[in-house]
């Protein structure tokens, strides 16, 4: 597709996508949104080049793996899984911490959280290389 | 250190190790190495429950009607390490019979999803998470089936994934509707439930979407259509891959749901079961024999053997359901190493189908020993496991006084046998078509190849030989199925 206003749009829209997915993926433990949708977003966000301007772009101008997309978010999973039994609880046992920063307040963190992160990049790298599959053909 | 979720965590791992060093021999031995890896924890697990009993883990630290709980009784850690056996030969298997190094690599990270969502149905406690397996399992089988990217295995992995996704979307629905009527999806505060209530004869619209959606994973009689469109194409590691486990998770569940919770009204769906048995084993039998393509034919067999597996839970005394646990472990192991002999007759021949090859005996008498063994055990001939598997469930069906699908199952026995001698007439004992004074340089098969084939059939022997001791641990497994007091007791109670 070649469409002026796609393609200068796209300079704008991702970021806002990608901000969108930050927000959307930092709030979900609590409220709607989570990694999941997150994910989702900022893959939108990678995946906009490929609409506005060519499909080689995402993987030859931005180096976009995403099998390595999957295999980091897998690794996060993972690696939040051990937590718990390395505190000397069960597997997947969350464990929380809360710092107290001058400015923003109480903010807690937790290794679900991680878990989160993990879902976020699995989604992602799952988006772009279904994107990706489908423009080859 | 409680180790029930281990059967989870190393395909877990391994999948990830399989991303990141993607080098040809590395991702070879690390999927060999791993798949015994695997092995190994499942027969150490099988070990602890001998030892304790059930086994439980609460995921998370959520004690058990919140959180999600993974259980280890005597039908999963028998279902685990079978299935564990099989993962170990196909790994071996994979090496030589899949063609181009990126084949192998993709290969290896789809195998290990798959095994992941495998083994999670296997060992969870939660009907949700049941589900959320079963779609890993899909993803992933879909992802093996279309590894070549052939034209025909596009066309079947569709036929396969659509189907699939209206299982799972009965499968779904039947969530919503227990989930609406009990309030809980732990499997053991189900139980306790619904084996106390008078009305739960409501249930039966639930149980109905179950036991559709489980029907077409499984593959029995109005719902199998998608296996025979599907199986024959991807590459025949893959295709022996399925054959031995991805329908067996649907009888598996199958049995869970219907020991479990699903025990109303049991004059309805043991009726329901055993005529569906009956239909599904003739009509997979009878549709095998019109079959010329030798993976065409063993995947009607697929089919028809479902069908004993399903009788096994319609006759539901502890013999039928420990015959109908024996038949399944059998047909596992029996039904992946036809799948592999098939693959290597054609690595020889050139050819799945039956009208072009030949001579198969003179040319390579082991692979005629490795054909028989596996054939024989599917037939039901002794010493071997299938005469055991199915002369229990013969006798369970005859003790219940079920003589018509007894019958069914009997007659489907020389249905199979006459399958399996005319692939051995048409494969082994005719003369090869080819014309032999231009023959070509002769294909040897070597040890590596033929390895998982011999593993298996030796199985398929010592299940036959030491029947008794097999068939001890089935019954304890079908003992514990129609007794759930301990299930839920060790679930609900005792953490």
């Amino acid at each position: 597709m070649n469409s002026v206003i796609l393609q200068i749009a796209a300079r704008y829209v991702r970021w806002m996508l990608l901000i969108f997915a930050l927000v959307a993926l930092i709030r979900g433990h609590n409220y709607p949104g989570g990694g999941f949708i997150g994910g989702l977003l900022a893959g939108l966000a990678l995946i906009y080049d490929g609409f506005a301007f060519d499909h080689k772009r995402i993987s030859k101008k931005r180096k976009i793996n995403p099998v390595g997309y999957i295999g980091v978010g897998l690794l996060l999973i993972f690696i939040s899984l051990l937590f718990g039994i390395l505190s000397g609880d069960v597997l997947m046992k969350g464990i929380w911490i809360s710092l107290n920063l001058p400015l923003l307040g109480q903010l807690k963190l937790g290794t679900p959280f991680i878990f989160d992160i993990g879902v976020f990049f699995v989604v992602i790298g799952i988006t772009i290389l279904f994107f990706l599959s489908l423009k080859r053909r | 250190m409680n180790c029930v979720a281990l059967p989870i965590l190393i395909p877990l791992v391994l999948m990830i190790m399989q991303i990141f060093f993607r080098r040809k021999i590395f991702s070879q031995w690390l999927g060999i190495s791993g798949s015994l890896l695997l092995l190994l924890s499942t027969f150490y697990l099988f070990g602890q429950v001998t030892k304790h009993g059930i086994l439980t883990l609460n995921v998370g630290g959520w004690p058990a009607p919140y959180g999600i709980t993974l259980v280890i009784d005597y039908l999963s850690i028998l279902m685990l390490v079978i299935s564990a056996v099989i993962i170990f030969c196909i790994s071996i298997y994979a090496v030589s019979f899949l063609k181009t190094t990126g084949e192998k690599q993709r290969f290896y990270i789809a195998f290990y999803a798959l095994i992941l969502g495998l083994n999670g149905a296997f060992i969870t406690g939660d009907v949700f998470n049941l589900y959320v397996w079963f779609e890993v399992m899909l993803i992933s089988s879909f992802v093996l089936i279309t590894l070549g990217s052939s034209r025909e295995q596009l066309s079947g992995g569709i036929k396969y994934l659509s189907l699939n996704l209206i299982g799972s979307l009965l499968f779904l629905a039947g969530i919503g509707l227990l989930f609406g009527k009990t309030g809980t999806l732990n499997m053991a505060q189900l139980a306790e439930i619904l084996r106390e209530d008078d009305s739960a004869i409501l249930l039966n619209t639930s149980a109905m979407l179950f036991f559709v959606a489980f029907g077409i994973k499984a593959a029995i009689f109005p719902l199998f259509f998608w296996l025979p469109a599907s199986y024959h194409t991807p590459n025949i590691t893959i295709t022996s891959l399925f054959a031995g486990l991805l329908t067996k998770v649907g009888v598996y569940t199958m049995i869970r749901f219907f020991t479990l919770f699903f025990v109303q009204d049991q004059p309805f769906w043991h009726n329901l079961l055993l005529t569906l048995a009956g239909l599904t084993m003739f009509i997979g039998g009878s549709a095998a024999i019109a079959q010329y393509e030798i993976r065409k034919i063993l995947s009607y067999h697929i089919i028809s053997q479902i069908g004993y597996m399903v009788m096994g839970l319609g006759i539901f005394t502890p013999l039928g359901l420990a015959g109908g646990i024996f038949f399944t472990l059998h047909n596992m192991i029996a039904k992946t190493n036809t799948f592999l002999v098939s693959g290597m007759v054609f690595k020889l021949k050139g050819n799945y189908h039956l009208k072009n090859i030949g001579g198969l005996v003179k040319e390579s008498p082991l692979l005629a020993v490795l054909f028989i063994i596996p054939a024989f055990a599917l037939a039901g001939v002794p010493p071997l496991s299938g005469f055991f598997a199915k002369f229990i469930l013969i006798k369970a069906g005859f003790e219940d006084g079920h003589y018509f699908v007894t019958a069914v199952a009997v007659f489907t026995g020389l249905l199979t046998l006459y399958s399996m001698i005319k692939i051995w007439n048409e494969a082994f004992l005719k003369k090869s078509p080819e014309d032999p004074s231009h023959e070509k340089d002769k294909i040897k098969l070597s040890l590596l190849e033929v390895l998982p084939s011999i593993l298996l059939g030796l199985i398929s022997l010592g299940m036959g030989i030491f029947a008794s001791s097999v068939f001890g641990y089935t019954m304890e497994a079908a003992n514990q199925l129609i007794n759930p007091s301990i299930y839920i007791e060790t679930v609900l109670y005792n953490q």
